[in-house]
């Protein structure tokens, strides 16, 4: 009896494998009760930089990695003959990723410390694999991107840079890993850190907020805790950088921006009358009390009330759910864009966007597609592309005839009807739309509008 | 009147997001109801999405017929107060029919029967979206999952071809004879759903809170004694205080040792926790990639 729950909890074993892996305890890092921060985390590196390590390392000292999540890595470690815990094993979930011993898709990862919850999107590393790094970046606040200290600013740093800059992405660590195989040397870490600065002239997004840490994700240090081997660096670790990171620091603030997403009539005795529209704030916040233009057709109103489930408030902050009601009965359906008045955004046919295409079929000039613009969708025509645009700094490329995957390029668009879009740069979420191919349905590109 | 809606959760007003997407988008949604705690916050999540309107689709339980009895009359009961309609398809009916065939042994369980009933139910009911409680913190696999995830004409997982999603946008385009799998609380954490249930007061079946039951031990896990069980007859039965963290049939769920009696003390264990919630599912022990090639048959 008192043997069989020895080995259902196990726990005398891990112990002594925390024992051989872990310098220090971080008992306080228990998870939060109620999340009420979360940040989105893209990491990129290239192949062998360690990001699967880096993540696993985060999650072992954050002890956000489970008794018997950890007894499998063991094992595994084990039956293929390393004498290290080989924590990518925590990561790569699918069967050929284990196989190949690579990442081959956006991977989400999760963890929490009593003021955050973090998510992180582990994206390839593989030249081919542009697609995966922008879908994971699209959705972060914050990036990682790995140098792999032996080797330094590489081909591949440049492009992963290249993409958290062309997605805005606000926060950016540099972290320079595998420092233990470099002697913890203060000049290798100086001389990459030189280097990638150089990089970082060549960037559109000159904002972008950019920290360097000198980290060794097998051996845990700047992970978490803090180094004892590089005592020149005094900056913070990983872990403490991105706990300090700010609501305000990471989001982009815009103007706000409502795309109704569902008409919410219940017809019901007791809300008869009710007409709704169900959506998301995006860019700033909306009143009770404020006036309004409804798009396209320009209609005025006034805000009447906010509600958030059987509440009602009096602001709509940025990013919830909340469901309208206006002063007039106005038609609105689904797609239609509430703004507040003298706020509008561009109205137009046409317009002009950088690329990125995601589809093994190539695009080609005169090609329709279905443009998804937030929940907005429209028929489009590619007019002309304009050149493409190598995505590591190494200029543009004007003779171009056709897109293939993970090209990245500057094209005009023709839509059957007019959206009401932001340029990229003043707002993410109304600068962006993706395209569909109408006869596989399936997402063939993303667009960031110029 | 409330002043702001900052305090709400990021990951709450994701999920009202995508539901929101699933009504509009999709001719007819269903939402899959297992009576576990993740597909009632679902529930709750969907209710908020349409308030002050009733949800627009109907909740779907896929019955193995050895579900704990507790969750079945917290299912009736939870649809009836609500006024929802719920469909029940039985994985009885489809062994009966001779579709699949039922697992004999040690470690037989009704669990990867479902796969049939399920693809049966979305045929006969044509429908387009179905809702359901996996989250992407629960196995490796699953890791990957996209929120709308499409499933061709058998039901199945595609993974090396997904589509990527960008942003908030939700691509819920399909061909006739696709359906697509729809996860709202993707990146919810086990912690997450607990933490919600217990700010939002949320009733969930008993069986989640320490109760007296007769259990058996094997492999390290705890079995329920129960006619819908193999247990071999040197397997003795003891009556322990457990309670369950994670509820599928009967067959392959394995409780925990708990004395947690209330949904707060509950949250503190799950806090506490030193093995994850699939450690406690015995269907997920048969291989390392046991998850991954069920979802490419169809499962859930």
């Amino acid at each position: 009896m008192i043997n069989v729950l020895k080995q259902q909890w196990k726990k005398e074993n891990n112990k002594d494998i925390s024992k051989k892996y872990l310098a220090f305890n971080n008992k306080n890092l228990v998870p939060n009760i109620i999340t009420m921060e979360v940040l989105k985390i893209a990491t990129a590196g290239s192949v062998d930089d360690g990001k699967s390590t880096l993540i696993g390392r985060i999650l072992y000292d954050t002890k956000s990695l489970t008794d018997d999540k950890l007894e499998a890595i063991e094992k595994t470690s084990k039956q293929k003959g390393y004498d290290y815990l080989d924590f990518s094993l925590a990561t790569d979930g699918l069967v050929a990723e284990r196989e190949q011993g690579i990442t081959i898709d956006v991977a989400h990862i999760y963890f929490s410390t009593p003021t955050k919850s973090y998510i992180i999107a582990d994206t390839p590393g593989h030249v081919e694999y542009t697609r995966n790094m922008v879908t994971g970046a699209s959705t972060s606040q914050a990036a990682i991107i790995l140098i792999d200290a032996r080797k330094g600013v590489i081909e591949q740093t440049n492009r992963h840079f290249f993409i958290n800059n062309l997605l805005r992405i606000k926060e950016v660590i540099v972290a320079i890993n595998k420092m233990d195989l470099v002697d913890f040397s203060e000049e290798i870490y100086t001389k990459i850190k030189t280097d990638f600065q150089a990089l970082m002239e060549k960037r559109d997004y000159q904002s972008q907020k950019i920290t360097f840490i000198p980290v060794s994700a097998l051996k845990g240090d700047n992970v978490v805790n803090p180094s004892e081997n590089m005592p020149w660096y005094n900056g913070k670790t990983l872990l403490e950088h991105l706990e300090n990171l700010k609501n305000q620091d990471i989001y982009n603030v815009g103007t706000p921006r409502f795309p109704v997403q569902y008409v919410i009539r219940p017809k019901t005795d007791k809300f008869h009358d009710f007409r709704g529209y169900a959506g998301k704030v995006y860019g700033g916040e909306l009143n009770v009390g404020d006036k309004i233009v409804v798009l396209p057709s320009q209609t005025t109103s006034t805000i009447k009330e906010i509600y958030f489930y059987d509440q009602k408030y009096q602001t709509a902050s940025r990013r919830s759910s909340v469901t309208i009601t206006l002063e007039d009965d106005i038609n609105i359906s689904r797609g239609d864009m509430i703004v507040k008045a003298g706020d509008l955004p561009k109205i137009d046919k046409q317009l002009t966007a950088n690329i990125c295409w995601m589809d093994s079929k190539p695009l080609l000039p005169g090609s329709k597609y279905v443009v998804q613009h937030g929940v907005n969708k429209v028929l489009g025509r590619v007019d002309a592309i304009h050149h493409k645009i190598h995505p590591d700094y190494s200029g543009i490329d004007s003779d171009v005839d056709s897109l293939q995957v993970n090209d990245i390029a500057s094209v005009t668009l023709k839509l059957n009807k007019p959206i009401f879009y932001d340029e990229f740069k003043n707002h993410r979420t109304n600068g962006s739309f993706i395209l569909i191919d109408s006869q596989s349905n399936h997402t063939v590109g993303a667009g960031f509008i110029s | 009147m409330k002043d702001n809606t900052s305090h709400i959760n990021p990951l709450e007003n994701e999920a009202i997001y995508i539901i929101r997407e699933v009504a509009a988008q999709f001719e007819k949604p269903v939402l899959l109801f297992s009576g576990g705690k993740d597909s009632i916050t679902l529930v709750r999540l969907a209710q908020k999405a349409f308030y002050p309107a009733k949800i627009p689709f109907p909740l779907m339980h896929i019955d193995t017929g050895h579900n704990f009895p507790e969750t079945i009359e917290f299912r009736d009961r939870l649809v009836k107060e609500l006024g929802l309609e719920l469909i029940v398809r039985k994985v009885q009916d489809s062994i009966d029919q001779g579709k699949v065939k039922e697992e004999t042994g040690r470690y037989a369980s009704r669990n990867q029967l479902q796969t049939t009933t399920l693809l049966d139910a979305i045929e006969e009911f044509k429908f387009d979206a179905c809702i359901g409680g996996a989250r992407r913190d629960e196995e490796k696999a699953r890791a990957k999952e996209r929120i709308f995830s499409v499933r061709d004409d058998f039901g199945q997982w595609d993974e090396k071809n997904q589509r990527p999603e960008l942003f908030d946008m939700l691509n819920g385009q399909i061909e006739l004879g696709q359906n697509v799998r729809v996860f709202p609380i993707s990146n919810w954490t086990e912690l997450d759903v607990w933490s919600y249930i217990e700010k939002e007061n949320i009733e969930i079946p008993s069986i989640y809170f320490a109760h007296k039951r007769k259990v058996f031990f094997r492999d390290g896990l705890i079995w329920s004694h129960s006619d819908h069980v193999y247990q071999d007859d040197d397997e003795e039965v003891f009556e322990k205080v457990v309670r369950f963290r994670t509820v599928g049939d009967m067959s392959c769920t394995a409780a925990v040792l708990s004395e947690a009696s209330d949904i707060a003390t509950v949250v503190q264990e799950i806090r506490n926790s030193t093995i994850s919630e699939r450690g406690a599912r015995i269907d997920d022990k048969r291989s390392e990639a046991a998850m991954e090639k069920r979802k490419q048959q169809g499962y859930f």
